[in-house]
C-alpha cells in the first residue's frame, strides 16, 4: 500500500503538481500516464521517497520493489548477484546472502523467464533482459509494492510482450500493489486496473481504465486525436484492443 | 586468495632478508621462531637488531598500510561505482599532508605529527561532507566533485606551508615526509598506527557486503529500505581513518589504493565480499615489495610515492588496455 495525501511538490516557485491524492492498494495494478514534462517523473520520485514534497502526506511501506529504467550494472555482477543483493538491502549493514536469500532470487528469476541467464553478467544483456532481471529483483525484495519507471517504452515488440506478461500474472495474483508510468497507452489500458492521467498541476483524472484511457481523454492528454481500435484475432477468442495514435492530423481534436 | 597470502608472506620474509646489510634467509626465519624452535645462534647481534628491531617493525607498517589503502580504495570503488576513485579522491590524504607538514613546520614530530595528520584528515572529510550536503541530501556525484575541491584547497595550503618553511630545515623534512617512506618505522610508530588501521581493516571487512548493496546505485538502495546516507558516512569515516593513519605514520603514499584494488577485480572479480580482503592481502604484498626496493635499489632511499608511480601508472595503463580490449571483444 502506498498513499499521497494533498501532496504538492514546488520547484523554485514553479508547480510541478499540487493537491494530489493517490492510492495504489495491494492487488491493483495503477497506470501514471502524462505528457513529457508534466511531472511524471518527479510524482514517482516523491512516491519513492526520494524527492521531499512541499506539502501534504505520503505513507509508504520501509521496502518498495522499484524497477528503474536501466540500473546500475557496470561493475560486473552476475545476474543472480544483483537479484539476491536486493534481499539483502534492508537486512542490516553486515547482512550477507545466504543460500535462502539465492533460492528467492533463482524463483525470482523463473518468474520473469530469466532463469537461463542467472550466471550470465548483468552489463552484458540486452536492455529487454536488464528490465526483466530488475522486475525479478524487485520481487525478490518481498516488497508488496512495486514501482516500474517507465517499463517497457524502450523494448522491441517481443520485449514489451515478455514484460507485460509478467505484470500481467502478479496483477492477477492479487499480491502486489503495481505503479508504472508509462508513455503507451496500450501497456496501461493491458495491465492496468486504474489510469492517473495528469493533464495540468492540479488537473487530472484518476479512475478505472475502462472509464479513462478514452478516445477523448488520451487526445486531450497529448494533444493528439487517438481511435481505439479492436482487432479480431483468427483463433483467439478475445479481441485485441490497440490505441492509434493519428500522428499529423491534429485538427481533428477541435471536432 | 591463498596465493595472495602467500605472496604477502614471500614478500615479506624477502624483506626481512634484503637491504643495505643482507640477512641469509635461513638466518632471518632462525632469528624469527628462535624463541619457538631450538635453534642455534650462529648470528651476529646486529643482524638480530636489523631485523627485529629495523626490519620487522617497518614491514608490519608497510603490510598494514598497503591493506588499509588497498582496502579503502576497493570500497570507494564499488560505492562510487567507479573504478577510478581511490582514497585520494575524499581529499583525506591532501588534509592529513597538510596536517603533518603544518605540524613539522612547528618543529614537532612523533605523536604531534601523526595526531595533526589524522586531525586534518578528518577536517578534509567533514569539510567534503558538508559542501556535498544540499537541501538534507547528499548525492553520489556531489561528493566527488566536493572531495576534488576540498583536496585542491588543503593542496593548495600544503604548498603555503612549504613557501613560508624555513629551506635548510624543515622544508626538507616537509617535502620528505611529503613523498612518503617507511624509513622512521619503528614499534612505538606501529603501535601508533595499528589500531586506527585494524579498525578501519575489521571494519572494512565486516562490511564488505554492504559495499555489493551500496552499488546498486543510490536510489535503488533507498528503495529497497538501506540508509544510504548513513551507511555512505560510516565507510568514509573508516576510510578517513585508515588513510588517516597511514598518511600520519608514511606520508602520502599514491597508487596503492587506485592500482591494487583493480588488479585484484580482474582476478578474484567484482563481488566485494572476495575482492575486499583479496586487495588487502595483495595491497599489503605491494607495499612490503615497493619499500624493499625503495631501500635496496639506490645506495639512498625513493619516496615511495616515486615508486608506486613508476610502477603503478605502467601497471594500470596495461590493466585499462586489457579490461578496455575484454569490453570490444564480448
Amino acid at each position: 500500500m502506498i498513499k499521497l495525501r494533498k501532496a504538492g511538490v514546488r520547484f523554485g516557485s514553479r508547480w510541478i503538481f499540487r493537491n494530489l491524492d493517490l492510492e495504489a492498494p495491494v492487488g491493483r495494478s495503477l497506470a501514471i500516464l502524462g505528457p513529457n514534462g508534466r511531472g511524471k517523473t518527479t510524482l514517482l520520485r516523491s512516491l519513492l521517497g526520494f524527492q521531499a514534497l512541499t506539502e501534504g502526506r505520503r505513507e509508504v511501506p520501509a521496502v518498495i520493489g522499484y524497477v528503474p529504467q536501466s540500473g546500475n550494472g557496470d561493475i560486473g555482477y552476475t545476474v543472480r548477484q544483483i537479484v539476491a543483493t536486493g534481499r539483502v538491502a534492508l537486512r542490516g549493514l553486515f547482512a550477507m546472502p545466504s543460500r535462502s536469500d539465492f533460492d528467492v532470487a533463482d524463483e525470482a528469476l523463473r518468474r520473469v523467464g530469466m532463469e537461463r541467464f542467472s550466471h550470465n553478467r548483468f552489463d552484458w544483456l540486452s536492455g529487454g533482459e536488464r528490465q526483466l532481471v530488475l522486475l525479478a529483483r524487485a520481487i525478490a525484495t518481498g516488497a508488496t509494492t512495486l514501482v516500474l519507471d517507465e517499463p517497457a517504452s524502450a523494448l522491441d515488440l517481443r520485449n514489451q510482450d515478455r514484460f507485460l506478461k509478467v505484470v500481467q500474472s502478479l496483477r492477477e495474483e492479487g499480491s502486489h500493489a503495481i505503479l508504472f508510468t508509462t508513455h503507451l497507452p496500450q501497456h496501461a489500458a493491458m495491465v492496468a486496473d486504474d489510469a492517473l492521467l495528469l493533464f495540468g498541476i492540479e488537473d487530472r483524472l484518476c479512475g478505472p481504465v475502462d472509464d479513462t484511457m478514452t478516445e477523448a481523454n488520451i487526445a486531450r492528454l497529448y494533444g493528439l486525436p487517438v481511435r481505439i481500435v479492436e482487432c479480431r484475432v483468427e483463433n483467439g477468442s478475445r479481441p485485441a484492443r490497440g490505441i492509434v495514435p493519428l500522428f499529423g492530423q491534429e485538427e481533428l481534436i477541435a471536432s | 586468495m591463498g596465493a595472495f597470502g602467500l605472496l604477502l608472506l614471500a614478500a615479506m620474509l624477502a624483506g626481512l632478508g634484503l637491504g643495505r646489510l643482507s640477512i641469509p634467509l635461513p638466518t632471518v626465519a632462525a632469528i624469527l621462531f628462535q624463541d619457538i624452535v631450538p635453534v642455534t645462534k650462529d648470528w651476529s647481534v646486529l643482524d638480530e637488531r636489523i631485523v627485529t628491531l629495523v626490519r620487522a617493525p617497518r614491514i608490519l607498517i608497510a603490510a598494514l598500510s598497503g591493506a588499509a589503502l588497498a582496502m579503502c580504495g576497493a570500497a570507494l570503488q564499488g560505492i562510487f561505482r567507479n573504478p577510478l576513485v581511490s582514497p585520494q579522491i575524499l581529499g583525506i590524504s591532501s588534509g592529513a599532508a597538510f596536517g603533518g607538514a603544518l605540524a613539522i613546520l612547528f618543529g614537532y614530530s612523533g605523536f604531534m605529527l601523526v595526531g595533526s595528520a589524522f586531525a586534518f584528515g578528518v577536517l578534509a572529510l567533514l569539510s567534503v561532507g558538508f559542501v556535498a550536503r544540499v537541501d538534507g541530501r547528499t548525492e553520489t556525484a556531489t561528493i566527488v566533485l566536493a572531495g576534488i575541491i576540498v583536496g585542491a584547497l588543503f593542496a593548495a595550503l600544503v604548498s603555503l606551508v612549504q613557501f613560508v618553511a624555513d629551506p635548510n630545515s624543515s622544508l626538507p623534512a616537509i617535502v620528505g615526509w611529503l613523498m612518503g617512506s617507511f624509513a622512521s618505522a619503528t614499534w612505538p610508530r606501529l603501535m601508533l598506527a595499528a589500531p586506527a588501521i585494524a579498525i578501519a581493516a575489521i571494519g572494512l571487512y565486516l562490511l564488505r557486503f554492504r559495499v555489493n548493496v551500496l552499488s546498486l546505485g543510490d536510489d535503488e538502495a533507498r528503495s529497497f529500505g538501506v540508509k544510504v546516507e548513513r551507511d555512505r558516512w560510516i565507510f568514509f569515516i573508516l576510510v578517513a581513518l585508515g588513510t588517516g593513519a597511514v598518511v600520519a605514520v608514511a606520508g602520502v603514499v599514491g597508487w596503492v589504493g587506485l592500482v591494487v584494488p583493480h588488479a585484484a577485480r580482474l582476478i578474484v572479480g567484482p563481488d566485494h565480499r572476495i575482492l575486499v580482503p583479496a586487495s588487502a592481502l595483495l595491497g599489503a604484498a605491494y607495499l612490503v615489495i615497493i619499500d624493499t626496493l625503495a631501500r635496496t635499489v639506490s645506495a639512498s632511499e625513493i619516496p615511495l610515492s616515486v615508486l608506486t608511480a613508476i610502477i603503478g601508472a605502467p601497471v594500470f595503463a596495461l590493466l585499462l588496455r586489457r579490461s578496455r580490449r575484454q569490453e570490444n571483444a564480448r
